[in-house]
């Protein structure tokens, strides 16, 4: 039982999201920012006016810091699916490897070779070359992060494959269908969007600094300038992208009502299904909930909108949601029509999977071909709830709930707060209001805002499919690699000094830069 | 297109990325001469910047390099990762340092000062070579692990691959002396490389003659070396025994100066070996006894290109278990019992030939760096 020990599990989960989260520090600021330093870009090469090329460069160099750190995280990530996850390499990655691999040669060498020409091509290169340039950089982090995505949202919507009993793991027979499985392209969308919010943020926020700092500085007036330019195209690109954030949030909650109705339930405290759910808008987790059917009020001193969540999960208010009971007890009706599954009766399918599998291979080595046929076909009426047959009891199967709804809600709420904030600046701007004020410190404070509603969603989306690698075929303790505590423990250590260090490293450059201004 | 020729295809594949990959190392030779490059700043400065437009194709060569593996051969994946868990863990945690240490050397507020940044690359300059070359060492070598899918029906205990030693890949270190040879021969051809491309710039007049004179000194002691271990390296391969698998019944078998066998088997491969081997001497070589000769660099970087493939081919061409389990013999890795599925492999094609056209751009933004005018 020690490969399948809590303590190894838990280690290596931590380890993963805690590179995980490192890695979302910096990615969003290069999706976000870099949109916004392009098109400042755009405009210095379309009006042909040398103060916007200053700006654009200021943004750059900020874009270049942030950059680097992300990099580095991310190349860990892509090694430990391999070093910590080796079953679930093997089990899967005949389907997501190849995610992996275009990201690289479509996306990283894009991003990498002209991230070259944007940093040392100024004097090199024409205008509209290095604009293309700037361009390519961040369209090949934008694709980067599509196929990462890609792989991801496969994760837990696993489609166009099938498993191979000889083999022993999953093949993919449908690109098409994994390339564009639906819960990815939403999650690319909500998720690159959410980082063009951070970027928005961002360049709202040092703008109102360099506001106020505007004064100890030689150029004070060009500084003000500048700052209000660079406001102007943060709030309104900021703006834009948290609208299309909420409507993409909005899709995304269909999909996981669809095919991850336990995290859901998770998502909104909900133990107890029923039609015409409500949505919280504002509760706390009762600490006293003990047990999934226990009578106990999960959630207190709440806030609700009544029939929302079934309006948001299925477009009908008058639609059945099921809560954390009825998804392990099964037997109500599936949106498709269908009687749901019972944790028990799964885990019996998984069971019966596992050993038709075990079966055909015995059969295969004695050469009784009839006996492969009859096995696989088992196996393959049973494979839908594989992972099952790792499971022990139906609490294996609910996320960590007060953390899943937390961060659903603290997501939700600061991006309401979010569009308020960049409606009443660009309301500023346009009146002509945008002074230095020490409110203008409330945009500073908003920045780290949007990084806590980002690692907010990434806690919704990992911490509440668990304790799936791959939704109900792979749980985590039968994805892990084999390996003593200690090194996990050991490197979990590691990771965790240096990406602080470089953190607080990146935190003081920028801060440095930011401060000589424009 | 059949199976067999998409797992060959892709070893091909994945063994000019590892190839490209030991090429580009010419960043890491540069990074650990950054220090003793020069008394003055400027021109440490310099190397820097050249280095600095440079390094990210490496690290994104490697990064391709890992996912395009793990796309075709996932079994490796998960058995070497997730095994020789602390030798790869020591690589990327060296690659973090170099990612980071570009950017933040020359910036205030940087935390260590510039220096500490430097030496990290120094760090990424020597360690990255030598634990590559220990790391593809146990191609020919091997390692300890088992490889069990029946495992998967084990509920209590479902882990396919077991590394069965508990230093989890830095034995490789140990071993074999045929690893650290190999170490040695990717960390001196790095340096050679790096000498040879700061001679390419020296023509270019972005270092004086006195940098140029020290490196060429350099260049000659590097290459003496890097020919010697390379020598000795092939000379033990060339003997060694190796694992062969039987293609009719895919049982792995050892087999007598195997490496040998492969390049009698596949003169093709002999001969990408020998032209590369004869680029990367006729790059040093005629660097150091012409004058003007700035070009080395271009020579010697495709010989390496070459001279790594055919190793890298050897090492899973012509029925061989690319990575050897020395715990059970049956549990070895070839391109045929660990590769991803026809489909997979057939679709991932289409998408590798994009690799020129990559190549292709990454060349000419290269060319249009080394401009030194505005047109």
């Amino acid at each position: 039982m020690d490969i399948l020990s809590t303590s190894l599990v838990d280690w290596s989960r931590a380890q993963f999201a805690l590179t995980a989260m490192y890695h979302w520090l910096f990615v969003p600021l290069t999706l976000g920012l870099g949109i916004i330093m392009s098109i400042m870009e755009s405009v210095y090469v379309v009006k042909k006016d040398e103060k916007w090329k200053k700006i654009a460069k200021f943004w750059m160099m900020l874009f270049g810091i942030n950059f680097a750190v992300g990099v580095a995280t991310g190349l860990i990530l892509e090694f430990e699916f391999g070093t910590n996850w080796s079953n679930y390499s093997w089990f899967v990655g005949d389907i997501f490897g190849a995610p992996l691999a275009i990201e690289g040669i479509v996306a990283f060498f894009l991003e990498a070779t002209f991230i070259s020409i944007m940093y040392f091509g100024w004097d090199k290169v024409s205008k509209r070359f290095h604009l293309a340039s700037t361009w390519l950089t961040v369209f090949g982090a934008t694709i980067s992060a599509y196929w990462i995505l890609v792989a991801n949202g496969w994760m837990q919507n696993p489609t166009g494959m099938t498993f191979n009993p000889d083999t022993v793991r999953n093949e993919m027979n449908d690109f098409w269908a994994v390339a564009f499985n639906p819960l990815s392209v939403n999650k690319f969308f909500h998720t690159v969007l959410s980082g063009w919010v951070v970027g928005g943020l961002f360049v709202v926020g040092v703008s109102a600094y360099l506001m106020l700092r505007a004064k100890r500085l030689a150029n004070t007036e060009e500084t003000q300038d500048f700052a209000r330019k660079s406001m102007w195209i943060g709030a309104i690109f900021g703006l834009v992208a948290t609208i299309l954030v909420c409507l993409t949030g909005d899709t995304s909650s269909e999909n996981v009502a669809k095919y991850q109705p336990m995290k859901l339930a998770a998502m909104e405290g909900l133990y107890e299904g029923k039609a015409g759910a409500e949505l919280i808008g504002f509760g706390i987790v009762n600490p006293s909930k003990q047990s999934y059917n226990d009578s106990v009020k999960p959630v207190i001193c709440k806030v609700a909108f009544p029939k929302m969540l079934s309006w948001l999960s299925f477009g009908s208010m008058d639609a059945y949601v099921p809560g954390i009971r009825n998804i392990i007890d099964g037997g109500y009706t599936t949106p498709d029509g269908g009687t749901a599954v019972s944790f028990e009766d799964k885990v019996a399918h998984g069971k019966e999977a596992n050993e038709a599998l075990k079966n055909y291979r015995i059969a295969k080595k004695n050469g009784d071909i009839q006996e492969m046929a009859k096995q696989r076909a088992i196996m393959d009426a049973h494979f839908k709830y594989f992972g099952y047959s790792y499971l022990e009891n139906p609490e294996q199967t609910i996320p960590n709930v007060p953390l899943t709804f937390y961060s659903f809600h603290l997501m939700v709420a600061l991006g309401g707060l979010f569009i308020i904030v960049f409606a009443v600046v660009l309301w500023m701007l346009y009146r002509k209001k945008m002074k230095p004020s020490k409110w203008l410190y409330l945009l500073v404070f908003c920045i780290p805002l949007g990084y806590i509603a980002g690692q907010a969603g990434w806690i919704v989306a990992e911490v509440g499919r668990q304790p799936w690698t791959i939704q109900d075929l792979l749980p985590v303790q039968a994805a892990v690699s084999k390996l003593d505590v200690s090194s996990v423990q050991t490197t979990f250590w590691i990771f965790a000094s240096l990406f602080t260090i470089l953190l607080a490293a990146e935190l003081t450059i920028m801060v440095k830069q930011i401060k000589k201004g424009f | 297109m059949t199976y067999i020729f998409l797992q060959q295809y892709w070893w091909l594949i994945v063994s000019l990325l590892g190839a490209i990959l030991v090429s580009l190392f010419f960043v890491q030779g540069g990074q650990s001469v950054i220090l003793s490059l020069s008394k003055k700043e400027e021109d440490r400065v310099k190397l820097i910047g050249l280095l600095g437009s440079k390094w990210e194709i490496t690290f994104t060569t490697l990064v391709t390099f890992g996912g395009a593996f793990f796309a075709s051969f996932p079994l490796f994946y998960s058995t070497s990762f997730g095994g020789a868990y602390w030798a790869w863990m020591l690589l990327l945690l060296c690659f973090v340092l170099q990612a980071v240490s570009y950017e933040f050397q020359k910036k205030k507020g940087n935390l260590f000062g510039s220096t500490t940044y430097r030496v990290f690359l120094m760090i990424n300059g020597l360690l990255a070579p030598i634990l590559v070359g220990v790391v593809v060492g146990t191609f020919f070598t091997g390692a300890n692990f088992t490889v069990s899918k029946e495992q998967i029906y084990d509920l209590s205990n479902p882990i396919i691959s077991v590394w069965n030693s508990p230093w989890h890949g830095l034995e490789a270190l140990w071993s074999s002396p045929l690893n650290l040879l190999l170490g040695a021969v990717v960390l001196f051809l790095s340096r050679v490389l790096a000498m040879l491309y700061i001679l390419n710039r020296a023509k270019n007049k972005d270092f004086d003659d006195a940098v140029a004179k020290k490196m060429k000194k350099r260049l000659w002691i590097y290459s003496v070396l890097f020919v010697f271990h390379f020598l000795l390296f092939l000379y033990d391969l060339l003997t060694m025994s190796g694992y062969a698998v039987n293609p009719s019944t895919s049982e792995i078998f050892i087999e007598p100066y195997k490496y040998f066998h492969n390049f009698l088997q596949m003169p093709a491969v002999s001969a990408i070996l020998l032209v590369g081997v004869v680029l990367v001497l006729y790059g040093c070589l005629r660097t150091l006894f012409s004058k003007k000769f700035g070009s080395g660099i271009w020579f010697a970087g495709s010989g390496a290109i070459l001279a790594v493939l055919s190793l890298l081919l050897v090492a899973g061409w012509n029925n061989t278990a690319y990575y050897p389990s020395l715990t059970d013999p049956q549990s070895s890795l070839t391109i045929f019992n660990s590769s991803s599925s026809y489909f997979t492999l057939n679709t991932m094609f289409y998408v590798s030939l994009l690799v020129p056209f990559v190549i292709a751009y990454i060349a000419y933004t290269w060319k249009v760096l080394a401009r030194k005018e505005t047109k």
